[in-house]
């Protein structure tokens, strides 16, 4: 094995060209599991911790770019009024000395369908910044996960920053597991309003080969929502349209039965929180809206 | 490869490091600090915790070469890390006479530190704080809990239940010695406030 220490993002960049298969090392949280139990003998590691752009991120206009190494704690320290559903998928992450080490890119790099900040960023609406020596491109989150622990990337290609949407409307997050904290979901849930949009969107972890959204939910509760002038009159979402869109988000699952739940038991547990995380988020529009009109 | 890094406040150099070898084995095997507790290996139950440049992490999830040029205490140091941290100095030991060598620190014995007579080794406040609350059962999960809990008490001097529960959630007591953690932290955080 070789361990490979670029001090820049451009020395990182020709290492991954020289050696495709090196595997990046950031925060170590999945990577070293599987060299500390003979999972995994990568000729190559690369090492990017001395690359400090990828521990920044920047507050732009419409959108966060979010270095790849930025360690959950910094998330949920210093974004959660920008990115409050990924904050809150941060903080279900592990422990607080996972939360020290691990970071988004690490999350997408792996490409688990377990992985806890991926509902937060399909629901938001983000895209990955993926550079090699040949150029840089932005993958769109929804083309991004491609497999069970797959992803778009090319083999010379490194994460160097995900560019997420500022949320404009109440996000949630869901997850179900054992306990608090060390749990590998065993799914998970995301939801934002986008007001400005007049739009919905989901993330569905941990039940599907990939992260996914529920699409054909998402595209019901927005006809419902617009016919039925919801986001102009601020009334409270009809019980049967919640169950719908709850039966609509099951229904966009794909789960497998394994050691941390039955396929039967994600279906109604992703419907389930698709219900309450709308509820929740509608009541938080519905509240900010009330205040709004109050003042004026 | 070669590991230079700051233990315990006091430059340290590892020699034949395997690439895949974890910062825990180098503290574990190669420096003779057999303080952080090696048993998931992945990261599940925090008695690896130390702390790299101020930060709690579980040592087992550090590459060695990742620590090049960074610092790490133990629990091993932990004691001294406290003790300039009261006297406002520099708590990492790096930058003056603070500190502990590898010597003392394979030496350190959390014992003869007599809660009536204050008698015997300096110990940490929360290293006191858990003997005197009988936080200490078969002693596994202890070191990593005392790393933790200590980076909490600096960070946050008077944490609810709350907050120690979240802080400690990374951290497993096999013995499941929960409460009587909880009143040493708390005892710790007590102490801390009114100064003794």
């Amino acid at each position: 094995m070789d361990f490979l220490r670029p001090a820049s993002w451009e020395e990182a960049l020709a290492a991954k060209a020289e050696h495709p298969t090196a595997v990046p090392i950031a925060g170590g949280t999945d990577v070293m599991v599987e060299i500390n139990f003979d999972h995994r003998r990568p000729e190559y590691l690369l090492n990017l911790n001395r690359v400090g752009d990828l521990y920044e991120w920047e507050v732009g206009e419409d959108s966060v770019r979010l270095g790849a190494s930025v360690p959950y704690t910094k998330i949920m320290e210093n974004l959660r009024a920008e990115l409050p559903g990924l904050a809150l998928a941060s903080h279900t992450v592990a422990s607080p000395q996972i939360r020290n080490r691990g970071g988004v890119g690490g999350n997408l790099g792996t490409a688990s369908p377990a992985g806890d900040a991926h509902p937060a960023l399909l629901a938001a609406g983000a895209e990955v910044e993926a550079e090699s020596v040949r150029g840089t491109r932005r993958i769109p989150i929804d083309a991004f996960y491609t497999g069970v622990k797959r992803n778009a990337l090319a083999p010379d290609e490194l994460i160097r920053a995900v560019h997420i949407k500022k949320a404009d409307g109440p996000q949630q997050y869901s997850k179900v597991g054992t306990r608090n904290a060390m749990v590998i979901a065993v799914c998970a849930f995301g939801l934002a309003l986008h007001p400005e949009t007049r739009s919905v969107r989901t993330g569905i972890g941990s039940a599907a080969p990939t992260p996914v959204r529920a699409q054909a939910a998402e595209e019901f509760l927005n006809a419902a929502l617009e016919e039925g002038g919801f986001w102009d009159n601020g009334k409270i979402i009809t019980p049967s349209v919640a169950k719908q869109f709850a039966e609509l988000c099951s229904a966009a699952c794909n789960p497998i039965d394994d050691v941390r739940g039955t396929a039967s038991y994600r279906r109604h547990a992703v419907g389930v929180m698709a219900r309450r995380t709308l509820t929740w988020t509608w009541e938080s529009y519905r509240g900010a809206r009330n205040a709004s009109e109050g003042a004026a | 490869m070669r590991v230079n890094f700051t233990v315990n406040g006091r430059p340290q150099e590892a020699d034949d490091v395997w690439e895949g070898e974890s910062l825990l084995y180098v503290l574990r095997e190669r420096m003779g600090l057999p303080g952080s507790k090696n048993a998931c290996e992945q990261g599940e139950c925090g008695s690896c915790t130390v702390r790299l440049d101020g930060v709690p992490v579980c040592s087992c999830l550090v590459a060695a070469g990742q620590v090049q040029g960074r610092e790490v205490v133990t629990v091993e140091g932990l004691a001294e890390y406290a003790k300039d941290r009261a006297e406002g100095g520099c708590a990492s030991g790096a930058c003056g006479t603070g500190g502990t060598t590898l010597d003392e620190a394979q030496r350190w014995q959390a014992k003869g530190a007599d809660s009536q007579t204050g008698e015997g080794v300096e110990l940490a406040p929360i290293q006191q704080a858990f003997i005197d609350a009988g936080a200490v059962q078969c002693g596994f999960c202890t070191p990593g809990l005392l790393v933790a809990a200590d980076e909490m008490l600096e960070r946050n001097p008077n944490p609810t239940d709350a907050d120690i529960r979240e802080a400690l959630s990374g951290n497993l007591c096999r013995c499941t010695g929960y409460e009587k953690i909880m009143d040493a932290v708390r005892l710790a955080a007590a102490r801390q406030s009114e100064g003794v």
